[in-house]
């Protein structure tokens, strides 16, 4: 078991190291906070004979103390709001790579496969549910819709999180860097069954990726002949 | 106003009379709740799937009319203030009835304005302009029937004599309501009939 | 009706009916009032408690079925409904009545008859929604009641009509509150109590009010489109109607970040308070203090789409609204380190209320620091809906407001009973508390790091959770038997506790002037001020009393905030008969009532 964040197998890692670098930064604030807590709290407390002294304020402290945590809050909006530019940013976001469609609804995710020709709407599409399929190192294009209510598109070892709200449809991708099974999840409170919304992820080769495609598509349509 | 001085009322910190500063929270808190209704309509603007929708339907010169008997009631309301606090019961029995009689007639217009709408297929279920329509004038209008009652209870009050000059704040009080949300109606009247 | 004018006329006159049901009933004294609300804040309290120690057990081991789904989510929904609107906020406002009045030098509130109105509004909102459990039908949407899953298609039943219809009424006393405390506060104050001479729980009374007289608007129009929806047929949240479900996220939002801080500066008051008096110096930078509390008002309103960011509102918004979050912090910092400076320095007495105040120190700084993980939008990310927002929010409202609250509780109770309580039990309360809560709430970061989202109703034993979920199980009974012990301690104290003088903990404070409990009308003479610190500068130079006031003016009790309030109540609990004129009856009372109230004698 990991004492920290799950294993990162996407190329998310930049949000992995802004949480570092927070926990870094502010734990020493907070380590900062409790020592001196307990510094006071026995170097100060009540003696016979020993008087408090009669203090205000002291306004330099004040500006020391409201200026660096200024600098520092600055500094980490500032370097996370870049790192949210470079995922969220739609002109930034790949123009190549495998679409999926992911429909989420109660409670089940519903995965749209472009087949073997890369692309969606075509006669080789199908569908698969709970169970999403990704080649390793190849930008993953999902468009993200629901059908009832809320849901939230969770892959935690990807550092994945959006929301698929109904009547909109929401762009997001990811790449993988390590082939293996992982899981899905549901991150927005959607009903009774919400507990139980998820399904599984495997990363595959890029080949195996289009084998399983090939033999999964021939099957359903094997299947729905039958 | 000269005759201010008239009454007295408790001593404050700030002077001012304690249900002038909470009523000024009061407008201040409905501020936020008008904002957020008339932000409501505008997001749904052109949003609606299915007509009719405002300028379909909307009849700029009868609310024109309607908007402008609301602006004359606060005319009378100032009028019924002033005579309030010059002691002259008649004016003060004159103008709290003209400016209910003007609230009134506002009304009216508005519930003449909701049944045309209902016969034209307009119902606030029909479309999101229809919902955020009537919620947001109807809310409005909710507010119009609150005020006409508060200046009728005055009149009575002023009927039986027992409106005097010591009392002109409660009718200060009740002109700031009524002010207000004449001032709301402007607002509405702008974004949603002449801005469309 | 002459009789009661007569009788109000001296203080000392007639049957103020001092005991016995119907007194409390149509009491218009803000001490009871405050006595009213901390009661019934206690009583939902333990509710809320019970809720969540059902939520830990069910939550103890993987795969548990000690409750089923259905259960748990009505658990969830009501723990965190009940917490924030029927707890946090009434004890905070039982303080702004019992307190704040006797802080600036005043005999009650502005409006007390609305006081009252405001209590009974809340009570019967609180009770309502509760009573839904009688049904089987508890609210089972979350406390964030997010669209459509609450609109009327994914949500049949009364569950979410309790809900909406619960929260909309605690929304109309929260407002009727607000308006009081800030005339209460700009006006009643005594000769010489200018606004920086105000002690710091008056001041941070004054910003909740401001952000609750501005943020319950927002909810009430959220409340009011939904409840449009669910009975009479609207789309405004239905995506199938073309309404758009993130329109209740920011006004849910609007409305909620400020509520954050509603429910947060109310305990940095109190602390404000205990830390000094107990520390026998001032509050280092008093104004410093004031403005950050005021500048945490304000930027409470810019910050509310951080709860968006997995929504997809656009990378430039989301960017916007992280660094105003990251500049949140700030304030709040400072006055953590005004805190600080505050003991340095000083001569520090361990009491149960000291104690409680140093535990929001070492508490809520965690929570603030998780605060700044979360205003990072791409580690927010992979936090957000997960348990480690639940440490998050546990870390800021228990460990601030709640501990915050004790204190409160603590410094204040020999004030309002003449009776100290029992330090030693106190002591036991505070230790086992805070270390329940921090083993209660510690290993949910891990947990949710991990990505255990919340809200579901049990886990699988793959990701290896079982463990430090027994964990949080076990702190969270822990802190149970630490509430039980702080019942005893009220009950027990209440009559057998050390009797004490005007200001046993020797306090700076107006409040401390006056005998404990204070009299009815609180000051036989109001004060004149002439410091921050009344009562220890009196010290040097007692001036002679003026002349005492020949009579008191305290209103006459009154039956029609209770009746109003009833009508409030029927208006919306009539909702549910789904017949769009029934509710009109209850606006048919409170129209009666108000007319009364309105030429009612004495007022």
């Amino acid at each position: 078991m990991d004492w920290s964040l799950p294993e990162l197998v996407s190329t998310f890692g930049e949000i992995d190291s802004i949480f570092w670098l927070i926990t870094v930064i502010t734990g020493v604030i907070f380590l900062g906070v409790e020592v001196a807590l307990i510094y006071l709290v026995i170097r100060y407390r009540h003696r016979e004979g020993r008087k408090a002294e009669y203090v205000h304020g002291h306004l330099g402290t004040e500006v020391v103390w409201t200026v660096i945590p200024f600098l520092i809050v600055l500094f980490l909006g500032f370097k996370s709001a870049g790192v949210w530019l470079e995922i969220k940013d739609p002109r930034r976001f790949p123009e190549e790579g495998v679409p999926l469609k992911v429909t989420a609804k109660q409670f089940e995710w519903n995965i749209t496969y472009p087949g073997s020709d890369g692309r969606l709407d075509t006669g080789d599409d199908f569908i698969k549910r709970n169970q999403l399929h990704v080649p390793v190192g190849v930008p993953i294009r999902v468009t993200l819709t629901a059908e009832d209510v809320i849901h939230s598109f969770f892959l935690p070892q990807f550092r994945v999180k959006q929301d698929a709200v109904p009547g909109m449809e929401i762009q997001v991708w990811f790449q993988a860097t390590k082939t293996g099974e992982y899981v899905l999840g549901c991150a927005e409170l959607c009903g009774l069954g919400h507990y139980k919304m998820k399904g599984s992820v495997t990363v595959h080769t890029p080949e195996e990726f289009e084998r399983w495609q090939a033999e999964e598509f021939e099957r359903q349509r094997e299947e729905a002949a039958s | 106003m000269t005759q201010a001085a008239t009454y007295t009322h408790p001593a404050t910190a700030t002077g001012l009379d304690s249900w002038k500063v909470g009523f000024w929270t009061f407008i201040g808190s409905e501020c936020l709740f008008f904002g957020s209704l008339i932000s409501t309509y505008m997001v749904y603007k052109g949003e609606s799937l299915v007509g009719p929708t405002s300028h379909e339907i909307l009849n700029i010169p009868l609310t024109s009319i309607s908007t402008f008997v609301l602006l004359t009631s606060s005319l009378m309301m100032v009028l019924a203030l002033a005579a309030v606090q010059r002691g002259s019961r008649r004016g003060a029995l004159l103008w709290l009835l003209l400016t209910a009689w003007f609230g009134s007639l506002f009304l009216g217009f508005q519930a003449f304005e909701f049944t045309q709408f209902y016969h034209e297929g307009l119902t606030p279920q029909k479309n999101l302009f229809g919902a955020s329509f009537f919620v947001l004038t109807g809310f409005h209008g909710a507010h119009v029937t609150v005020g006409v009652i508060w200046l009728l209870t005055l009149w009575v009050l002023a009927l039986r004599g027992r409106l005097g000059r010591a009392d002109a704040l409660k009718v200060e009080i009740a002109g700031l309501y009524w002010h207000f949300v004449d001032v709301v109606w402007i607002a509405i009247f702008t974004l949603v009939y002449l801005i469309q | 009706m002459a009789i009661t004018k007569a009788r109000a006329a001296t203080v000392t006159a007639g049957p103020h009916a001092r005991g016995g049901i119907w007194s409390w009933i149509t009491t218009v004294d803000h001490k009871r009032i405050g006595i009213l609300y901390g009661t019934s804040a206690l009583v939902f309290f333990l509710v809320g408690g019970l809720e969540a120690l059902l939520i830990r057990a069910q939550l103890a081991r993987p795969e548990n079925g000690f409750v089923g789904p259905e259960t748990y989510n009505q658990l969830f929904t009501m723990h965190g409904t009940t917490m924030v609107f029927l707890v946090a906020m009434p004890a905070a406002v039982a303080f702004f009545n019992y307190i704040v009045p006797l802080q600036i030098g005043a005999r009650d509130v502005a409006f007390p008859r609305l006081n009252a109105l405001s209590y009974w509004v809340f009570l019967f909102g609180g009770l309502f929604m509760n009573s839904s459990f009688l049904l089987g039908q508890a609210p089972n949407g979350g406390w964030t009641g997010y669209v459509p899953l609450t609109g009327p298609r994914f949500a049949p039943g009364l569950h979410i009509d309790f809900w909406v219809l619960g929260l909309s009424m605690l929304g109309i006393s929260s407002i009727l509150g607000g308006v009081n405390f800030i005339t209460t506060i700009i006006n009643l104050r005594a000769p010489g109590m200018r606004l920086m001479r105000m002690p710091l729980f008056t001041w941070m009374t004054l910003v909740t009010s401001f952000l609750l007289v501005t943020a319950m608007p927002v909810i009430a129009v959220a409340l009011i489109l939904l409840i449009f929806d669910r009975f009479f047929g609207t789309s405004f949240y239905a995506p199938a109607g073309g309404g758009d479900p993130v329109l209740w996220q920011h006004l849910f939002w609007m409305f909620g970040h400020p509520e954050v801080y509603i429910l947060i500066l109310p305990a940095f008051g109190m602390v404000s308070e205990v830390i000094p008096t107990f520390s026998r110096k001032p509050l280092f930078g008093y104004a410093i203090m004031v403005y950050s509390g005021i500048l945490i008002g304000f930027i409470g309103w810019g910050v509310w789409s951080h709860h968006m960011f997995a929504t997809g509102l656009g990378p430039i918004a989301d960017a916007f609204f992280a660094i105003a979050t990251m500049i949140i912090a700030i304030p709040t910092g400072v006055k953590i380190f005004n805190w600080l400076a505050t003991m340095w320095g000083g001569s520090l007495r361990f009491s149960t209320a000291m104690l409680f105040a140093i535990g929001v120190i070492a508490s809520f700084t965690i929570g603030g620091i998780s605060g700044i993980m979360h205003s990072a939008a791409p580690a927010d990310l992979q936090q957000h809906d997960t348990y480690f927002v639940v440490a998050h929010f546990h870390y800021t409202i228990f460990g601030g407001t709640i501990l915050g609250t004790f204190a409160g509780i603590y410094y204040w109770f020999p004030k309002m009973t003449g009776r100290l309580l029992d330090e030693r039990l106190g002591k036991w309360h505070f230790w086992l508390m805070f270390l329940g809560f921090h083993l209660t709430f510690f290993p949910m970061h891990w947990i949710g790091l991990l990505g255990m989202p919340r809200r579901i109703f049990t886990y699988y034993d793959e990701l290896g959770l079982g463990s430090l979920n027994l964990l949080a199980t076990i702190g969270a009974f822990t802190q149970g038997v630490a509430v039980v012990l702080f019942l005893w301690n009220l009950l027990r104290s209440r009559r057998h506790g050390v009797v004490v003088g005007p200001n046993p903990w020797n306090a700076a404070t107006l409040e401390w002037s006056i005998p404990s409990p204070p009299p009815e009308y609180n000051f036989a003479v109001i004060p004149e001020v002439h410091s921050r610190e009344p009562l220890w500068e009196r010290r040097e130079a007692t001036p002679a009393p003026p002349a005492p006031e020949p009579a008191i003016h305290l209103p006459p009790p009154s039956h029609w905030p209770i009746v109003v309030a009833f009508g409030v109540l029927l208006t919306f609990g009539l909702f549910l008969a789904n017949v769009w004129w029934v509710p009109l009856g209850g606006v048919a009372l409170v129209a009666f009532g108000v007319m009364n109230w309105a030429f009612e004698p004495g007022h």
